[in-house]
């Protein structure tokens, strides 16, 4: 083999730190032969083919209700009366549209619940972190209780804690059964409704809706780093907290970002809690409270295709409640990439 | 571990006194200092909540036309005995409830670490399909689950005329491309089982449902793909290794800790979703006698919990997880 090579390469020294190899290439034809006529290429290529009608074939399942969605949102209510019209306008028009802007408020609604979910999505994420660490790298007597007690807010739905959460946070005492701190001290307990105290609250203790579900995630994340990475970080001097801050923290960023996209595009659909939550504040408009008819359309709606009208237009809400979660995701997703070289561990 | 705790005690004073302590309780202590957000709250505020519903279901609560509108006297056991053995609609359809997730749960589960492996692959236009896979998560909560349900009625009176979108055409979409049958008759030729057959029909005729349930698990798995080290896909395609076999030899046991957490979420996420047949009629209870809904849904949650205990049990024996000690 040596020989051979030797044989047909030539090199030559060009300069001080050139070289020049010249050696015989199989010409073109040869080497496309040897590329594209195995049986490995076909198999590539079979399976990117199969790849790409299975992706097509799921996004148009998912994607279906969206067409004609999109179709209604274009529509005037003429062509809901219209028997003949079918997906493609008559009348094209952007009415629906402006209708959601200037008359339900959509952007007001758009930047306050930009602002609730931020928040409560950051703050979700890291409590879960926190709490899912904990879980996951340290053992203590009641760990596993404390697991347990994870997967059982997970279980329960808090649709059936409605009355008594509202109850819990009109008359916000910490304790059991109308026993308290705040009313041993001989104070009044606090009416946290109307503010953001509930939610945070929630989010901070990991409570908030499917937080279960986050550290659960995250712990089983945390679980399959190996122990090596957090005792050499020890050994160097690190301690307990600037260890998570600085390693693992760091390593986990695609979970965190999906629990991240989790917890913001749930909280910014959410009308659960911030109709327990926002109980009689009309002015805070959020995604909840603009799916109404504005009172310019009121007359249409009894027209004939009424019925039709009314749910294109909660539609052309729900997409556009939905799109800028879409541009907020592409944005995320980036950082959900292979090849983040996870640890120095080789083994 | 154990002996190794109890073994420096027995010299406990000497060590007192040079306030020594050591790394397993150091590390103990870290351990309870990272769950006391969550200890705090639970016990604080959950338990409470918890406690007052699960007492309210020992209580029987009537509409009375008078000022306190409600009358509340504690009746023991009695909604337990009505709910189980009175009301017989709630047994059948919690049993009926229950097959349909055995179907349900590994399809799904197979079907997202599917998808999540290929949308972790490298391709042109990766990002687009990703975004069309993330909007099931979207879609299946809140504001805009209300809407679809809300609009759903009126779009299937109308099916004729207008098609503005629902799950009931969406089902419909999806069987005019792949018929029932023919899937039948394939397998049947194969010479296969009859459930097998079955079950793969169920799972086709379902697909709408599936794709849309499957979205929370298939981001799960995604990033729980991030976390495998290329350099061990790198070493495996040295060594020789087939697409195939790296898939059961590396992705497979790095992914299984996500997988259980799909499980148990895939499990609890349908058990407790309004569309749950079990859940639907619990509401619809809700309405009259609210008393014995609660009930219904107490029973129901320990269940459930019964169930994920289980599968998780069975499932963590075959866990992988990354480190010496497991």
């Amino acid at each position: 083999m040596t020989n051979e090579t030797q044989n047909v390469t030539k090199v030559t020294k060009e300069s001080k730190n050139k070289i020049r190899v010249e050696f015989e290439r199989t010409d073109l034809w040869e080497r496309l032969k040897i590329k594209y006529l195995s049986l490995k290429f076909l198999g590539t290529v079979v399976f990117v083919i199969f790849r790409i009608v299975l992706l097509l074939g799921i996004s148009y399942i998912i994607l279906y209700p969206f067409i004609t969605k999109i179709a209604g949102s274009f529509m005037s209510p003429e062509d809901f009366a219209d028997v003949t019209v079918k997906l493609i306008s008559r009348n094209p028009t952007l009415d629906t549209y402006k209708a959601i802007i200037t008359e339900n408020s959509y952007f007001d609604a758009l930047f306050r619940t930009a602002g609730v979910s931020l928040v409560a999505a950051l703050v979700q994420m890291f409590s879960c972190c926190i709490i899912a660490y904990g879980l996951a790298k340290y053992k203590f007597k009641g760990n596993s209780v404390v697991f347990f007690c994870v997967i059982f807010t997970m279980v329960v739905p808090h649709q059936i804690l409605r009355s008594v959460m509202t109850m819990l946070f009109k008359n916000f005492d910490i304790g059991v059964f109308n026993v308290g701190i705040i009313k041993l001290l001989g104070g009044t307990p606090a009416n946290l409704l109307n503010t953001y105290w509930p939610m945070v609250i929630l989010s901070m203790t990991g409570l908030a809706f499917k937080n279960g579900l986050f550290i659960f995630m995250l712990r089983q994340f945390f679980k399959n780093i190996p122990d090596e990475l957090e005792e050499s970080a020890y050994i160097d001097g690190s301690g307990i907290f600037r260890t998570f801050f600085q390693i693992i923290l760091p390593l986990s960023i695609p979970m965190m970002i999906t629990v991240f996209l989790f917890a913001f595009s749930w909280q910014w659909t959410d009308n659960f809690y911030v109709t327990i939550f926002f109980p009689t504040v009309r002015d805070y408009a959020t995604f909840p409270t603009i799916y109404g008819i504005p009172s310019i359309f009121k007359s249409y709606t009894e027209a004939a295709g009424g019925s039709l009208f009314t749910s294109a237009f909660k539609n052309t809400v729900s997409l556009m409640v939905m799109a800028p979660l879409i541009v907020v995701y592409l944005f995320c997703q980036r950082y959900l990439i292979q090849g983040i070289e996870r640890s120095g561990i080789t083994g | 571990m154990n002996t190794a705790l109890t073994a420096p005690r027995a010299t406990a004073p000497k060590q007192r006194k040079r306030k020594v302590v050591s790394l397993d309780k150091k590390k103990a202590r870290a351990g309870w200092i990272f769950v006391l957000p969550f200890v705090i709250g639970f016990v604080l505020i959950y338990l409470p909540m918890i406690l007052q519903s699960v007492v309210s279901t020992f209580y029987d609560v009537s509409l009375i036309h008078q000022t306190p509108l409600y009358r509340i006297e504690p009746v023991g056991l009695k909604n337990y005995s009505t709910v189980l053995f009175e009301d017989t609609s709630f047994v059948q359809t919690l049993v009926s409830g229950m097959t349909q997730m055995i179907i349900d749960i590994p399809a799904i589960i197979i079907f997202s670490l599917f998808m999540a492996v290929i949308l972790n692959q490298k391709m042109i236009g990766r990002a687009v399909f990703r975004a069309i896979f993330f909007v099931p998560v979207i879609v299946s909560t809140g504001i805009i689950a209300q809407i679809d349900l809300a609009t759903t009625n009126i779009n299937t009176n109308m099916e004729g005329e207008v098609n503005t979108g629902n799950q009931a055409q969406g089902s419909g979409g999806a069987s005019q491309f792949i018929n029932a049958t023919d899937i039948s008759a394939l397998f049947s030729s194969m010479k296969v089982g009859g459930s097998l057959v079955t079950y793969v029909v169920d799972i086709i005729n379902n697909i709408y449902n599936i794709v849309n349930r499957s979205g929370v698990q298939l981001l799960i798995f995604l990033a729980g793909l991030q976390s495998i080290s290329p350099a061990i896909y790198e070493s495996c395609s040295i060594d020789g290794a087939t697409g195939w076999e790296t898939f059961w030899k590396i992705t497979f046991p790095m992914i299984s800790p996500m997988i259980l957490v799909n499980a148990v979420y895939t499990i609890i996420d349908s058990f407790t979703s309004a569309s749950n047949s079990v859940m639907s009629y619990i509401t619809q209870t809700f309405t009259q006698k609210s008393a014995e809904a609660t009930t219904m849904a107490w029973i129901y949650f320990v269940l459930v919990i019964l169930l994920v205990a289980a599968v998780a049990g069975v499932m963590s024996m075959y866990i992988f997880y990354q480190r010496k000690d497991g």
